[in-house]
């Protein structure tokens, strides 16, 4: 690939512990796996009825890759047709080479309004960069409005799920960071759904009358009309989007699609992909500010300018934030996301990650996958994750230069390259291991038992009987 | 009659000798000719997954060149033969090595898994095999979602005489071995191989089966740490069995 001087490398939240480490520590909370495998399965069984039952599912796929393929390759051209379309209908739009420009911009913008408080619509990209600590460093509380990333927030947790960032909670877990750090709520609130979804009903409507500055994302952004879509569940975000006289809207310079009947597209798979379900319950789409509004725009590289650059890795730009590979991933199932360390768990966040930050930042996440393929079967735009993922292995390694294991595996492609010196070798190795059976292999022997090495190999068989 | 080059891979050729004898025994029963090309060696496929593409590159031409002239390659392996057709020509052009990526694009046509090779060109799937036992079935991953092998190796299995043949619950999910996964990420494909685990024994079957051995020896490994009694065998294994 070709990186170019300038190419900001991206910055904020998304980089960790390396993933082995902390994996070990999320697999040994049973609770975790629990809560995990409960919710996975259950998401996992929606998404393939509502999938299923498409019988243009392929085709509609095909052309969601096709849309974000066309956007990439001439985003440079993209942006500017969206940044006029933003401008002609009022809108302010920023620029922010990465995360610390980013959390700049919407820092000036908020103190000039005065506010000590903003209301907050779901958000990847303001997690990404870090928004909420950027803002409580000017004296600024930023309240999600999310209910899963309520929770999170008031557990002074952290999202471990791309939809659904609470995903490693059970609600008895839930009720007990409501009682603890929700404001003049029932001490008597119960763990019933029902009166959850209501303690958190009166604690955001409250907000949402008395707030007059929001902060949202995009999952779209048309780039002929200048239209932000968002598409969630739960109404808050529209409460956010409406109610309060400042708007300011972070997204990422992938999320455009070029034209307004695109969205016929990705309406369909983002829903079936994400939540399971054939349409959510609110897509809230604004062209221009509303009546009595003040709208801003902060378009986001933070690193997607150099994923951009690396052909093998570009497609990871695609992604729509469906979160239909992490709940399919038997890897996610088990860790959970906080194993991953970034914004971005799962597998595409083991691809993204890692191309956001430079991979010498994140070097363990390309190999935090068995590459069973799943997540690819499952991508609505046809990512094809396991084959980045090897990519960006070959970039890790490549980055680290010699190593002992780059020099193990040199010898051991330098003798497999040729059968006399290859089959010296193995015999060699069966007479290692038959001398040494009871020695354990590091990494394998703690829950594995070795194979016996056989009396003789295959190809000694062969030569000998025939 | 075909002339059948078997791709027997490194794993099988060094640890697991049976599976190969059994390839070769169950195609010489059907009527065909096999014949084990002397100068392969490995795909290079952990070369390729763990990130050192440019070191494979010399086992992918030794492939290659061993099986030049080859009518139909055939492996006891789903991961090596995807490896073949869907990494090979890859690396290959990957590395400005036109011509042999080229020479590995036409390597890969003529390779096959051993139950596609039975299945789709033998068009067979009644071999005559008798196994007289309870049997759980593995799909495992580059089988099922790199070469899409489907139900073949089922239907091959359903056709054995005396089988008891028995659904593994979530038969899908990765077992979590992943080639250097299972020692980079130990303790996640430790996870994965307790539940794959669970899955088995709940089926009661005595004998596990699937088409790759390295998934079977890192289950394999798992069972036999348990104790269990479960013994892995490979599909070529249970298809070669005869009264």
């Amino acid at each position: 690939m070709t990186t170019f001087l300038g190419m900001p490398a991206g910055g904020g939240n998304l980089t960790g512990e390396p993933f082995p480490k902390a994996a070990r520590e999320a697999l040994g909370n049973a609770q975790l796996r629990r809560n995990l495998a409960k919710a996975t399965g259950t998401i996992r069984a929606k998404r393939a009825n509502v999938v299923g039952e498409l019988p243009d599912w392929a085709q509609l796929r095909a052309a969601g890759a096709a849309i974000k393929d066309e956007v990439l390759a001439n985003l440079d051209e993209h942006l500017v047709r969206f940044e006029e379309a933003l401008t002609s209908r009022g809108t302010h739009v920023h620029w922010a080479r990465d995360a610390g420009e980013a959390n700049r911009i919407v820092a000036d913008l908020v103190r000039a309004t005065g506010t000590r408080e903003v209301i907050k619509v779901k958000s990847m990209a303001t997690v990404e960069i870090g928004l909420n600590e950027a803002l409580a460093g000017i004296g600024v509380h930023a309240v999600e409005t999310d209910l899963a990333e309520l929770i999170v927030q008031l557990g002074k947790d952290k999202s471990s799920h791309i939809l659904v960032p609470a995903i490693h909670r059970n609600r008895s877990e839930i009720r007990d960071v409501f009682r603890r750090e929700m404001p003049g709520v029932d001490p008597d609130l119960t763990d019933d759904p029902r009166a959850l979804a209501e303690a958190a009903r009166r604690h955001l409507r409250h907000k949402f009358m008395t707030v007059d500055v929001a902060i949202s994302g995009a999952n779209f952004g048309v780039a002929e009309t200048g239209s932000l879509v968002v598409v969630e569940s739960e109404g808050n975000g529209r409460m956010c989007l409406t109610l309060p006289r400042t708007l300011i809207s972070v997204v990422g310079i992938e999320k455009l699609v070029p034209r307004w009947q695109d969205l016929e597209v990705f309406l369909q798979l983002l829903p079936r992909s994400s939540t399971g379900e054939r349409m959510n319950p609110y897509t809230s789409v604004w062209t221009g500010p509303t009546e009595g509004q003040t709208s801003h725009v902060v378009l986001v590289d933070n690193g997607r300018t150099a994923t951009l650059a690396d052909p093998d890795g570009r497609a990871a730009l695609r992604c729509i934030r469906c979160s239909a590979c992490l709940n399919s991933c038997p890897v996610y199932e088990r860790t959970g996301g906080h194993a991953y360390g970034s914004t971005y768990p799962g597998p595409i966040g083991a691809v993204l990650s890692p191309q956001l930050t430079g991979v010498d930042r994140n070097p363990t996440l390309p190999f935090a996958s068995s590459l069973c393929g799943v997540c690819y079967d499952v991508c609505p735009v046809a990512i094809d994750i396991p084959a980045m993922l090897v990519h960006l292995r070959g970039r890790v390694a490549s980055a680290k230069g010699t190593t002992p294991e780059s020099t193990a595996m040199r010898a051991l492609a330098w003798a497999m390259a040729d059968a006399r010196r290859w089959r010296r070798l193995v015999r060699l190795g069966r007479f290692g291991r038959l001398a040494s059976r009871h020695v354990p292999l590091p990494g394998w022997s703690t829950a594995r038992d070795l194979p016996q090495p056989p009396k003789e190999t295959f190809r000694d068989w062969w030569e000998s009987s025939r | 009659m075909v002339r059948v080059a078997l791709f027997v891979t490194c794993l099988v050729d060094g640890l697991f000798p049976d599976v190969g004898k059994a390839t070769v025994r169950l195609l010489e029963r059907l009527g065909h000719e096999v014949v084990v090309p002397p100068a392969q060696t490995c795909c290079g496929q952990m070369h390729i997954n763990t990130g050192y593409p440019g070191q494979a590159l010399p086992v992918i031409r030794n492939h290659v060149e061993a099986f030049e002239g080859a009518d139909v390659i055939v492996a006891p392996s789903g991961s090596c033969a995807g490896s073949v057709r869907h990494q090979h020509a890859d690396v290959a052009r990957a590395h400005g090595d036109a011509k042999l990526a080229e020479a590995a694009a036409d390597t890969a046509k003529r390779t096959y898994e051993l139950s596609e090779f039975l299945v789709d060109v033998l068009g067979v799937t009644d071999v005559g095999a008798y196994f007289p036992h309870r049997v759980t079935y593995h799909p495992t991953c580059h089988s099922l979602r790199v070469l899409k092998v489907a139900d073949r190796p089922l239907r091959l299995l359903r056709a054995v005489e005396g089988i008891d043949l028995v659904e593994l619950p979530a038969a899908e999910t990765c077992c979590g071995f992943g080639g250097t996964f299972a020692l980079k990420n130990s303790d996640t494909s430790t996870a994965m191989l307790g539940d794959k685990m669970s899955a088995v024994l709940s089926t009661k079957a005595g004998v596990l089966t699937a088409g790759d051995s390295s998934c079977l020896m890192h289950i394999g490994g798992g069972l036999s740490r348990l104790r269990s009694g479960v013994r892995p065998l490979h599909l070529a294994q249970i298809l070669e069995h005869t009264r």
